[in-house]
């Protein structure tokens, strides 16, 4: 019980600075894949610096309780996830962050926060039934819903659940706004809808929302990592190839529709799923 | 050694310059050279600089073009809505005075007749090399206004709250 209490604190007090190297990492190979240079590894943290140096100037309370909700929900799912908890638990922390985040966007009047918002209710729409059925697949195999139980298997969980694995790639692809699902906050194109979901969070916001993505991108990862939880090379080269692979889709795809996202995504992955679970339920 | 949250935050006010660029009225020469700056040739974001559309993340305001008596608000606007500290670069000979237009009709002039301007980048257009060094010198006068802040009866900051009166007036 200390022990695990130990890993919660020690993993989310480390957490933010994994997010923030993996994003930098993240900008600097993009850049090169563009025959870039590209920004330092570490411009992610003299960017969050930087905006939790500006003047705050919130146009209404609920953009700062929202800001401060969506942190501390990201924060305490990836605690709950170093804790070894409940993954169904850790899944609904996580969704009422995300919940919060639009929530704010919604309460100003701004038309591209209103856009931004409803894509990304849209894109919640997509990437959560298939995290709950790769929660699901889990629970199906090692017969609990509880984290401390996979680490407990013996073999990876990668070879019986590959469909979900995928699955849950592009659940991450959603999750982590990469190109083609990168519709709620138009990343790569800042004009498009002015950032969506974020225009109307500035400063201190603005770095708050930032270092929760980083805390998501962590637990995303982490959720990946169990799928080959019996030695630390194989869970760091699986994350590392899936990541890496996140990155080549996101440079060479463009922006698609929420339309094309939940009839060409989200309806083959979930039939990906139900395969695999039909599999999964015939092996036991 | 202490910790210094501010120091810190100074170092990634200037190494992290996120561009607002607004096209005031401008033939597009100018446009076309500052996204030149963008492209793998120059690549600004190897300094961090991103050119985003909200100048509500912004914190340094690109302008090119004359400014008339249509657009002046616009131009007013979304240096009001940018949050300190920021700094306001003025783009090409229409930028500065105004140009070849500074004696049409609906032409107010240069940038600085509605909001003040930190750096002045001449020529028409003005190299891309020329805008990437504009962003530098205003990160040096940024710098100095992050230095003064706290120093005692600094000006900077006192200067900026007039700058900015003035020119709502």
């Amino acid at each position: 019980m200390i022990v695990k209490l130990f890993f919660g604190i020690v993993g989310l007090a480390i957490a933010p600075f994994l997010g923030g190297l993996i994003s930098g990492l993240d900008r600097r190979i993009t850049a090169r894949m563009q025959s870039r240079f590209g920004p330092p590894v570490l411009q992610p943290f003299y960017d969050v610096l930087k905006l939790l140096g500006k003047t705050p100037s919130a146009v209404n309370a609920w953009l700062i309780l929202c800001s401060y909700f969506a942190l501390m929900s990201s924060a305490f799912a990836v605690f709950l996830f170093f804790y070894q908890a409940d993954l169904l638990l850790i899944f609904f922390v996580m969704t009422v962050g995300a919940v919060f985040q639009v929530m704010g966007a919604l309460s100003v009047n701004s038309p591209f926060s209103q856009t931004g918002a409803q894509r990304e209710l849209l894109q919640m729409l997509a990437y959560e039934p298939l995290l709950i059925i790769v929660f699901i697949g889990i629970a199906l195999k090692t017969g609990s819903f509880s984290i401390e139980s996979v680490y407990a298997q013996e073999s990876p969980l990668l070879y019986s659940m590959p469909l979900l694995f995928i699955a849950l790639g592009v659940a991450l692809t959603i999750k982590l706004r990469k190109s083609p699902f990168d519709i709620s906050a138009s990343h790569h194109g800042h004009q498009e809808i002015v950032r969506g979901v974020l225009t109307e969070y500035t400063g201190p916001q603005l770095a708050m929302l930032e270092i929760a993505h980083w805390l998501d991108v962590v637990l995303i990862l982490g959720l990946c990592s169990l799928f080959w939880a019996t030695s630390w090379v194989g869970m760091l080269i699986l994350i590392v190839i899936t990541y890496f692979v996140e990155m080549l889709i996101d440079n060479i795809t463009a922006r698609l529709t929420w339309k094309w996202m939940l009839e060409r995504v989200l309806l083959p992955s979930m039939v990906l799923c139900i395969l695999n679970l039909l599999w999964l339920y015939a092996l036991k | 050694m202490k910790f210094d949250l501010k120091k810190w935050i100074r170092t990634g006010s200037l190494k992290s310059p996120w561009v607002l660029h607004f096209d005031c009225g401008s033939c597009n020469g100018c446009d076309i050279e500052t996204l030149a700056c963008l492209t793998p040739v120059h690549d600004v974001e190897r300094f961090g600089i991103i050119n985003v559309g909200n100048p509500k993340h912004a914190d340094v305001l690109l302008v090119s073009g004359t400014v008339n008596h249509r657009n002046k608000v616009v131009l007013k606007n979304l240096y009001d809505q940018m949050a300190h500290p920021k700094a306001v670069i003025a783009l090409g000979a229409c930028g500065l005075n105004g140009g070849i237009f500074h004696d049409a009709y609906n032409v107010v002039g240069g940038v600085d007749k509605v909001i003040p301007v930190d750096v002045y980048v001449p020529g028409c257009p003005p190299k891309p090399e020329a805008i990437i060094d504009a962003v530098v010198v205003a990160l040096g006068k940024l710098k100095g206004m992050l230095e003064n802040e706290d120093a005692p009866g600094a000006g900077e900051k006192q200067a900026d709250a007039e700058r900015d009166k003035a020119a709502n007036a």
